[in-house]
């Protein structure tokens, strides 16, 4: 055993600095010469600021956006900083609610959103993605159905016509790729700022 | 189920398939020491590593010695990177300034990474410094595979040799295993990951004000070198908590598809790289076939019982058309999450892309079973292969009770030596599971980290220990394992799992290399035809179907029935 400690400290300096130092900082070093809009993040930039990620959601609360799916996340108590508390779309933090299929707490939550929505008439139909929480927290996706069934209420929220709104939706459905992979979906943050831009 | 579902699943089991043929054949040719592809440009590196480490390349070691180096790799390995955690606060590239990681925390993940587990009581991003993940995480994340195909490697050999001391040198394994197999992968896996939308920076993370004008701090960093590595190597450690659920590990259904496709292939190809090394194609297409029956099989229950939707929601209006939705992303869809759950299980990487806990009760079951089977189907890096042996081991040798003839195998006479150590390996997997798991629910300490009630919650803390037993990483997330009694008893249960399980398969992997090969004669079973692979399924579902119904009937069977008859927990 004893004869084999010297290889085993100097394999793992080797190792450590070939897999750990080189490989990392090559790949960073391509990565931000060649593609530095993904390697960055995919950042969306407006007016000097980061606006967001294409790839990450935002928490859309106003009636005059598009809602994204709910979330899970949660962020330090800023009352008390040993305690966490919900923080929908912290991308800081990301993890899902791991409510197991016959938690009373994921049948309650559920129930608890539909009535909700259907309330103020945000939605008509209740799409599965509407009410179950992503397992990132972040997801920046909504199926199709949820945005089209979002659509009358934006509309009426920014006096815009109803078939405007729907028109906008449908022209942002990102469809499978290749026709074959994924499932078609909406990324409620571009679908957010198109609207913004409509007159 | 659709159509399309089904041709996603489909389409990335061919493309493991067609790659894993040539693949198996290189890695063969790798270790077994000949010239390759990348010989002109890397052997100055690898002589160099032989060099400064004092190894002589051409030296073998008997098991003994071998399973001594690796312990003693293994041993410095968590040292430093126990060191290197605790240090970190010190310690540059650590953007978030992040503390040092407390100590039960540390031991648990040192063990977690060296064994390939990869479990992840911490959350990436708000604990680990970038220095952290790449200097300790992403290295064992190469060396930890690089060891399981070495070791799987000297059992190969063990079956390939006659009358040989010897099973190979370690050092050389897991040099030419880095070197050669994982690191040429990994810069192709990570720079394709990076042109679709993987970031990579050394940055910590990113401040956006949101449309709503909210204030949103992203979690950033060198992601894709991470994330191609824990993908091949079946590591499954994510840079992000929520693994590669995580839009910046995998942002579209593309990087979902070359993730599942990079878990998948190693294992694959080392079927037939076993096969190749012992000069018989047949015998690693045999075991290929073997464990891609399990694997589908698998990944049809899992997407049926998940495409259903969740029927507690559906009678309260939730539309049950696109599945259980409930910790899924929408960009994956339940097809490309059941299958992903289903490989990352039957391999041991533990990675996942949607949220396991949040599975239906069967859907869940089958990421279960697939541990508790030890991974097999197709099996970690090295350690599905290694594994799967044992268990051909055993079904050899009951078709030689059935038929009253000395069981064989491959030519190597199989005797009261092996099996013992065959069925040592065997046992100590249930032994750590139910044990560890009955302590659990018998404690208060292990309740109080339950995040479900009712049969899930037994499914939760069994699913720990068969994942950290397992080797595998992944979790039925809910149950807090960031506490002392789980960091310590998921801790040994993921060294029992490795080194517990793997010292009686070298020593199988000795005792054969030493044995003469016998010629097949009309009484040897042949063990690579339908028969053979009936066989073997046969015994992988008796034996752990027998040690495991009782658990899994309280668990997920019985939540299974509770849902039907509409009860919520």
């Amino acid at each position: 055993m004893l004869s084999q400690i010297r290889p085993a400290i100097v394999m793992i300096v080797l190792f450590t600095a070939l897999t750990g130092l080189v490989y990392p900082l090559a790949i960073t070093g391509v990565a931000q010469l060649v593609m530095p809009r993904q390697a960055n993040g995919s950042l969306i930039e407006g007016d000097g600021t980061v606006i967001g990620s294409t790839l990450i959601g935002q928490n859309f609360a106003s009636d005059r956006y598009f809602h994204g799916r709910p979330s899970a996340t949660t962020g330090p108590d800023p009352a008390d900083p040993s305690k966490t508390t919900d923080a929908p779309y912290n991308a800081s933090n990301s993890m899902g609610s791991n409510l197991g299929p016959t938690s009373k707490k994921l049948v309650d939550r559920v129930n608890a959103a539909i009535e909700a929505e259907f309330a103020v008439g945000r939605i008509d139909v209740v799409a599965a993605d509407a009410v179950t929480t992503s397992a990132s927290g972040l997801d920046p996706h909504i199926s199709p159905q949820f945005a089209l069934a979002q659509a009358s209420a934006v509309a009426k929220a920014r006096n815009l016509s109803a078939a405007q709104v729907r028109a906008l939706v449908e022209a942002n459905i990102e469809e499978r790729v290749l026709g074959v992979f994924g499932e078609p979906r909406v990324n409620v943050l571009l679908l957010n700022m198109a609207l913004d831009r409509l007159k | 189920m659709t159509s399309i579902g089904l041709a996603q699943i489909a389409i990335v089991l061919i493309a493991v398939v067609v790659a894993a043929i040539p693949l198996g054949d290189y890695i063969a040719r790798v270790l077994a020491g000949e010239r390759t592809l990348f010989t002109p440009a890397l052997s100055p590196v690898e002589r160099a590593f032989y060099k400064l480490s004092g190894v002589d390349p051409a030296r073998e070691q008997g098991w003994l010695t071998y399973t001594m180096a690796m312990l003693a790799f293994s041993v410095i390995g968590f040292l430093s990177l126990y060191a290197l955690q605790r240090l970190q606060a010190y310690l540059p590239l650590n953007p978030q300034g992040f503390g040092g990681v407390p100590s039960d925390l540390a031991f648990n993940t040192s063990l977690s990474f060296i064994t390939n587990t990869n479990w992840q009581n911490y959350s990436g991003e708000s604990t680990m410094s970038h220095l952290t993940q790449m200097l300790g995480l992403t290295v064992h994340n190469f060396v930890s595979a690089a060891t399981g195909l070495a070791m799987a490697f000297a059992l190969v050999r063990g079956f390939a040799r006659a009358e040989s001391p010897t099973v190979g040198n370690f050092w050389v394994d897991l040099t030419r295993a880095t070197l050669y197999v994982l690191l040429p992968m990994s810069v192709v896996v990570a720079l394709v990951l990076i042109a679709l939308g993987v970031p990579q920076t050394l940055a910590g993370s990113v401040e956006a004000t949101t449309l709503e004008g909210a204030k949103q701090v992203i979690s950033i960093g060198p992601v894709a070198s991470q994330e191609a590595i824990k993908e091949l190597g079946t590591n499954g450690g994510g840079f992000f908590n929520a693994n590669s659920a995580h839009p910046f590990e995998s942002p579209n259904a593309l990087s979902n598809m070359l993730e599942i496709w990079a878990l998948l292939v190693i294992p694959f190809a080392l079927a037939f790289a076993f096969g190749r090394a012992v000069f018989d194609f047949r015998q690693g297409r045999a075991i290929a076939i073997t464990m891609m029956i399990v694997l589908v099989a698998g990944v049809l229950i899992a997407y049926c019982a998940e495409a259903n939707g969740n029927a507690l929601l559906t009678a309260i209006g939730v539309d049950p058309s696109p599945g259980n939705m409930e910790g899924k992303e929408v960009r994956f869809g339940v097809a490309t999450s059941a299958l992903f759950a289903t490989s990352t299980t039957g391999t041991s990487c533990g990675a996942v892309n949607s949220m396991h806990d949040s599975f239906m009760p069967l859907g869940g079951l089958i990421p279960l079973f697939n541990m508790l089977m030890g991974s097999i189907a197709p099996g970690g890096v090295g350690a599905g292969l290694y594994g799967f042996l044992v268990l051909a081991i055993i079904a050899v040798f009951v078709a030689g009770l059935m038929v009253g003839h000395t069981p064989e195998y491959l030519g190597k006479k199989i005797e009261a030596r092996e099996m013992k150590l065959a069925m040592l390996a065997v046992l100590i997997y249930p032994l750590s599971v139910l044990g560890f798991t009955a302590v659990s629910v018998m404690l208060e300490t292990g309740l109080a980290s339950l995040n479900n009630a009712g049969p899930h919650g037994l499914s939760e803390i069994l699913y720990a220990f068969a994942s950290t037993t397992d080797n595998n990483g992944s979790a039925f997330a809910g149950l807090t394992g960031n506490t002392l009694w789980y960091n310590t008893t998921l801790g040994v249960a993921m060294l029992l799992g490795r080194f517990a399980y793997v010292i009686p398969v070298l020593a199988i992997a000795g005792s054969f290399a030493a044995k003469k090969k016998t010629a097949a004669s009309v009484g040897t079973f042949p063990t690579h035809g339908p028969l053979f692979i009936g066989l073997l399924i046969g015994v992988i579902i008796i034996l752990y179907l027998l040690q495991y119904f009782p658990a899994l009937a309280l668990g997920p069977i019985v939540e299974h029935f509770a849902l039907l008859a509409g009860k919520t927990f």
